[in-house]
């Protein structure tokens, strides 16, 4: 019983512990950010990274996602709406939600796997100790280029994965559902707002900052050799999946609620 | 020169307690080595001399002042004065050899890349290495990691180096290089010294004076003749290398 109440205890102080360091590495991060154009050989250099390394990864999975969205949109309208509306249906869902939240999903998870992985190893051994004495700051010089990289691009990724996946629904609406490109990108054009791409992006932006976050601080927190490495790597992918679904749920609410709220 | 004391310093980490209560003093311009079994809390002790972890309780000086009330800016500008030798020579495996001594450099400094590059090329050629400058440090062996590991400690000409285990997991022979290196580094640049290992040999032949660690407090300090000489159970027992005597082995 006092095992169970132990267990209990240590699972909920790790919870605090684990949100309070990651708002403390936020104020580290904002507090070194005036130091910025002093790290953009690194910001650039993980801006590659982040970016043309995802590209293939990003592809794939946009263009099936925007392919799976055509059959799948044409098939619940297929007896009540016209088939004029389908890249409607399918441009609504890429932008304002598969678009950034499934870029943010496989891309955090390979973004973050790998951030953790690196600092991690680096902190077991021991050169983030090494980087400390000699009075370097690993926030500045390892932790904001990371997380500037994702924050801008993960909106330059999901721009990319939107017009990938559309084009999939456009492909797979002409060969396979013989609705040709002329009335799915009528129907795309029909409820098309700048609002939606924003919104999408500023979803992104926020999504980037979560994914290198969780990546730097999981890898920071990295104890105990091989095994500490590959627990803060799948606690980093772990962490970065659910506060990405957390959070688009916030967004959402904020942004089409209140900000760009169209109702009367 | 550096005046470094610990008054009274605590650590635990979960439910093992690492310090009960340190008190150690490094003189200026001396060479103290810290000795105890694996595991004491010797590198741990070594961390906390230059902030690189926080005590639960106690006070560290560095020339008198308190650098547990520092803040990282404060932390960062105490730090300068120091060098550090890492176990595993904790290079970044990301950059050259030339680039990972010149890394302080190059951020600290305003030097040019080719001032830069002379200063690497003797800091290397003063730990008896040369023309490594562009391999990476996978290239290297073990001896010459920590080889640029010290070129890389002293590449800001600190006041004090710190070495952690310097000799561990070499052969006697590089062992020996290594000691040599760090009487030699120490006349050369007049450093203040603190040395953990549990290698006598290398204890004997650097230290000024040997503290021993044991259970969390310093036990006995004094110079190698000293310690060679004490009747205390604890320090013959390690000095012999016995399995029996006052210090638990681990197992039966």
């Amino acid at each position: 019983m006092l095992g169970a109440f132990r267990s209990v205890g240590i699972i909920i102080l790790n919870f605090f512990q684990n949100v309070g360091g990651t708002f403390i590495l936020v104020g580290q991060v904002l507090g070194c950010v005036k130091e910025l154009p002093r790290t953009m050989e690194q910001t650039f250099f993980q801006m590659q990274e982040v970016g043309i390394g995802s590209i293939p990864l990003v592809m794939v999975t946009s263009v099936f996602v925007g392919a799976v969205s055509s059959v799948q949109a044409a098939y619940q309208i297929q007896d009540y709406v016209p088939m004029v509306f389908l890249g409607t249906f399918v441009g609504k869902s890429v932008i304002l939600e598969l678009g950034p939240v499934l870029t943010a999903l496989v891309v955090g998870g390979k973004v973050s796997a790998s951030m953790a992985a690196e600092l991690g190893t680096m902190k077991v051994t021991e050169q983030i100790d090494a980087m400390e004495m000699l009075a370097i700051d690993p926030v500045r010089y390892l932790v904001l280029p990371r997380v500037v990289a994702c924050l801008v691009m993960l909106p330059v990724l999901t721009i990319f994965a939107d017009c990938l996946a559309i084009l999939g629904g456009m492909v797979v609406a002409n060969i396979a559902l013989s609705v040709s490109t002329a009335t799915f990108t009528e129907g795309l054009r029909l409820f098309f707002y700048v609002d939606d791409v924003v919104s999408g992006l500023l979803k992104a932006m926020a999504f980037g900052v979560i994914i290198g976050l969780m990546g730097c601080f999981n890898g920071f927190r990295t104890h105990g050799g091989a095994q500490g490495v590959g627990r803060s790597t799948m606690h980093a992918v772990v962490s970065s999946c659910i506060l990405v679904l957390i959070t688009n749920y916030f967004l959402a609410t904020v942004l089409f609620r209140i900000i760009f709220y169209k109702g009367a | 020169m550096i005046h470094i004391a610990c008054r009274n310093v605590w650590k635990r980490f979960v439910t093992n307690s690492v310090l009960r209560g340190v008190d150690l003093i490094v003189n200026p311009g001396e060479t103290l080595v810290i000795i105890g079994q694996s595991g004491c809390g010797k590198s741990v002790l070594l961390k906390h001399l230059v902030g690189l972890v926080d005590p639960d309780a106690g006070n560290i000086y560095v020339d008198g002042e308190d650098i547990t009330q520092y803040r990282r800016k404060k932390l960062f500008e105490m730090r300068m004065r120091f060098g550090m030798v890492f176990q595993g020579a904790a290079l970044f495996d990301s950059l050259t050899v030339g680039e990972n001594v010149g890394f302080a450099l190059r951020e600290h400094t305003d030097k040019t890349d080719e001032e830069i590059a002379e200063i690497c090329e003797r800091k290397l050629r003063m730990v008896g290495l040369d023309g490594v400058q562009n391999k990476a440090p996978s290239e290297l062996s073990g001896g010459m990691k920590k080889r640029v590991g010290f070129a890389r400690a002293i590449a800001l000409d600190p006041e004090c180096v710190l070495y952690d285990e310097p000799t561990t997991g070499l052969d006697p022979i590089m062992a020996d290089v290594i000691n040599n290196l760090m009487i030699k580094l120490k006349k050369e640049l007049e450093l203040t010294s603190v040395v953990v290992t549990h290698d006598l040999a290398s204890a004997y032949r650097v230290g000024d004076r040997i503290a021993m660690l044991h259970e969390g407090k310093i036990i006995f300090t004094g110079t190698p003749d000293e310690v060679r000489r004490t009747d205390n159970e604890v320090v013959q027992q390690f000095i012999k290398g016995s399995a029996e005597g006052p210090i638990e082995a681990g197992f039966e």
